[in-house]
């Protein structure tokens, strides 16, 4: 019994240690956001890195979401006489819930898994140190452009993905099983409001930053070796996808 | 006193040396002895669980933000793989700390490049990547970069670690002669026995988390401490433990 608690003990320590360091990472990040010099060459870098580079996948998948969205939604619609409302509910889907996530989730698997990777290695091979050593604050080169890169760019390909994806709708809906044109694009017009829209957009600028802050974190604290940088990667991938999902339900019972 | 304990591990256990201005000390001893921790230590990497660095009587382990930058700034560490940025060529590594530390303009800065370059005997160059570069090339390229701003303290730490004979006494003679030119203090972790003594002013052995000896390096070699002496011969019996 007394094992069992020291145990718990021991467990509850160490989440406390990890949350407590994470929460001063993302403190001093931000912080030094407000306190020049920004390194705007960097961020550029950063946001053609997780933006830029994530475009092909993000109109892939946003294509097919759209398309499967269209598809599944008007065989169950059309039982219910209701096929007009095509266009709304794939639009409403991807904007508010589907647009944000996917997008999220597909960027932490492109570009958050090479951000951990990038900043493990350079914590292994002593760059981290290296710039310690010059009396540089290393958050200002690896954690800063980062998060505000993630931040900027998230909200962008969550558009992108709702774009993408209204169209997939378009593909199936209207040219494949006939839903008429006017009738999809109006039902969006009229049922899609700006908060929708503003619902979709905090949460990809909270996914943005959590992407970010996770990847950057679990890089920046990789263990020995490559073995260490594999594990960052991992854990970087896992806790930013978990994150992305837990995240949404708490954003979905504010925002809704 | 320096103490420092990873886990159940004690690494430094006690360790007091005082480190002359100008001159260039090798710390020796065997792998896994806390050389490094100990380089680490000198220069804010790591900290003490109990003890001080003092540089110029100023405590760095009590120093925190501008105050700690200050002091590091009088610091310039030669990695034992380089640490060179990957990412970029060898002219913005070398660039780098002026850019970022000075108010230097670009035309200067490249002028500052070459010659630091040229003084670790390497030249054309900067526009290579890291890794287009042989590992001795690399070390000479960190250690440019490392002088660049003319540190008033020097660290290497374990210099020459998988370079060739030929490339090992070239870094040494290199350490030696951007030492005189430069005039900083330098600390080096080495393994090179007896290479080491052609360039220290003095020897220290670094052997269960402290110093049992400091000597110039003929005193060093004359030493009838035991653990000395297997150090220099490398025989396998005697108080180090082999395996």
């Amino acid at each position: 019994m007394l094992m069992l608690l020291e145990k718990l003990g021991t467990a509850v320590l160490a989440l406390l240690m990890y949350l407590g360091r994470l929460g001063l990472f993302l403190g001093q990040a931000l912080l030094l956001i407000f306190i020049p010099p920004l390194k705007v060459r960097r961020l550029i870098r950063q946001m053609h890195f997780i933006g830029a580079r994530s475009l092909l996948v993000i109109t892939l998948t946003g294509l097919f979401a759209g398309m499967v969205l269209a598809l599944q939604g008007y065989y169950t619609l059309r039982r219910f006489g209701s096929e007009a409302f095509l266009g709304p509910a794939v639009a409403i889907s991807l904007i508010t819930e589907l647009g944000p996530v996917l997008s999220a989730l597909m960027v932490t698997g492109r570009a958050g898994s090479a951000l951990a990777a990038e900043i493990g290695i350079m914590r292994i091979t002593e760059q981290i140190d290296a710039l310690e050593v010059m009396a540089l604050n290393p958050l200002r080169y690896l954690a800063v452009p980062n998060l505000l890169a993630g931040t900027i760019v998230m909200p962008l390909l969550g558009a992108l993905f709702d774009v993408v994806g209204i169209y997939g709708g378009y593909l199936i809906g209207v040219q494949l099983l006939g839903v008429s044109s006017g009738t999809y694009f109006n039902g969006i017009a009229n049922a899609v409001d700006l908060s929708d829209v503003t619902t979709g957009l905090y949460k990809s600028l909270t996914f943005g930053l959590l992407i970010s802050l996770i990847c950057c974190f679990k890089g920046y604290y990789a263990g020995h070796g490559a073995e260490g940088v594999s594990k960052a990667t991992t854990e970087a991938v896992v806790f930013s996808s978990v994150t992305i999902l837990v995240m949404d339900y708490f954003l979905n019972s504010v925002l809704l | 006193m320096l103490y420092k304990r990873f886990g159940s591990q004690v690494v430094l256990n006690g360790l007091s040396l005082a480190i002359e201005r100008g001159e260039i000390l090798a710390v020796v001893g065997r792998s896994g002895t806390g050389k490094s921790v100990f380089l680490k230590h000198l220069v804010g990497l790591l900290r003490p669980d109990s003890g001080q660095v003092l540089v110029d009587g100023e405590d760095m382990n009590r120093a925190r933000g501008r105050r700690l930058a200050r002091i590091r700034e009088r610091f310039g560490m030669l990695f034992q793989g380089g640490a060179l940025f990957d990412s970029l060529t060898v002219g913005e590594n070398v660039a780098f700390p002026l850019r970022e530390k000075t108010r230097m303009a670009a035309a200067e800065i490249r002028e500052v490049v070459t010659e630091m370059l040229h003084s670790v005997g390497l030249k054309d160059v900067e526009n290579k990547y890291p890794d287009e570069l042989s590992g001795g090339m690399r070390k000479r390229v960190a250690l440019a970069r490392a002088l660049a701003h003319h540190p008033e303290i020097m660290l290497f730490d374990e210099p020459t670690t998988g370079l060739d004979p030929v490339l090992v006494r070239a870094i040494h003679q290199l350490i030696y002669d951007t030492q005189a030119q430069f005039g900083h203090t330098a600390v080096v972790v080495s393994h090179e026995i007896p290479q080491i003594f052609e360039i220290a002013s003095r020897v220290a052995l670094l052997h269960n988390g402290v110093i049992v000896e400091i000597a110039t390096p003929e005193a060093f070699q004359r030493s009838t401490n035991p653990v000395v002496q297997q150090l220099i011969t490398g025989q396998i019996e005697g108080p180090l433990q082999a395996m």
